[in-house]
């Protein structure tokens, strides 16, 4: 058994709920899951332990950073017949506002889904969709099985 | 009263550095750093070096035991906030402005990460940094960062 099956398994059984109890850092950050249409949307409601500046107060960076990868893995899960666990080749976000001790919001958007690699982007905002407060992007592989064969 | 813009990089190299800025050991203060238990290692010139030891809580797949990528991205961000610390020889706060995180290969099961970070340069308003995370070797990378932080003159909260 590996975390894909698993995962496979409630997407099949639609249990959008219990994905975050299968990954321990998810349940540490205290994302929260639910399913809009067909897809899955990542919430992070605010817990005191996500505070990076606690004079502003304002979440961490990092805790940003976790939140939307999290958000993208599952998005990735959810919406492709992927073959196996999507894993992050690289992540960059772009930090436009101060994240506020209040719940955010996450909003992924697949910029293309190859065999091998996907390109997703990645939306958060608190009160106000059109005034996100981090836009991400980052490249996940898909398939580490058909490997790039190197002419000698 | 607040402090003034450190105007140059210069003026910055005859006051502080050389030596291990002491606010550093308050870097982990923050609640999130002291959740993952980030400890400071090292720290000279502008660098610092910053432990992330393995634990349960971090576990991106559970059958693989190996650390969630948002995991080594909070590392990556905290450390180069503190090089830039370190670099500037006080404790004004700063923005990430930017950060982009490269993973050559997942980290060990159950193992520690470290970071280490170089804030290779200051300017009076924007700070830059480059960083890698390793397990035991700093040349065999599990992951490179770089990233950028738009400086302040207001303090960084400290406990």
């Amino acid at each position: 058994m590996n975390l894909f099956n698993k995962i496979n398994e409630l997407k099949s059984s639609n249990d959008y709920e219990s994905l975050v109890s299968l990954v321990p850092y998810a349940k540490t950050i205290g994302v929260e899951t639910s399913l809009v249409g067909d897809h899955i949307v990542s919430t992070l409601p605010y817990i005191e332990s996500n505070i990076g500046n606690h004079a502003i107060p304002a979440l961490h960076g990092g805790a940003v950073a976790g939140f939307m990868e999290v958000a993208a893995i599952f998005h990735l899960m959810w919406t492709g017949e992927l073959k196996q666990m999507p894993k992050v080749i690289d992540f960059s976000i772009d930090y436009l506002r101060t994240g506020h001790a209040e719940t955010s919001y996450s909003q992924c958007e697949i910029i293309r889904l190859g065999r091998r690699v996907a390109l997703c982007n990645i939306k958060v905002w608190q009160d106000d969709i059109n005034k996100p407060f981090a836009l991400a992007r980052g490249h996940f592989l898909l398939s580490s099985n058909e490997p790039f064969e190197a002419k000698p | 009263m607040k402090k003034p813009y450190i105007h140059s990089a210069l003026s910055m190299m005859k006051n502080s550095k050389h030596d291990i800025n002491p606010l550093l050991h308050k870097v982990n203060q923050t609640p999130h750093a002291t959740q993952l238990k980030l400890e400071l290692i090292d720290a000279k010139d502008t660098t610092v070096t910053l432990k992330l030891p393995f634990g349960e809580h971090l576990i991106g797949d559970p059958f693989k035991r190996i650390m969630h990528g948002g995991a080594i991205s909070t590392l990556m961000d905290t450390v180069c906030g503190a090089a830039v610390f370190q670099a500037q020889g006080n404790f004004q706060s700063m923005a990430t402005l930017d950060l982009r995180v490269d993973h050559m290969k997942p980290g060990e099961p159950d193992a520690d990460v470290y970071a280490t970070a170089d804030c290779y340069r200051l300017t009076n308003t924007v700070a830059f940094i480059r960083a890698t995370a390793y397990t035991k070797d700093i040349n065999d990378p599990i992951a490179t960062a770089v990233a950028s932080f738009m400086r302040s003159n207001v303090e960084f909260p400290v406990r």
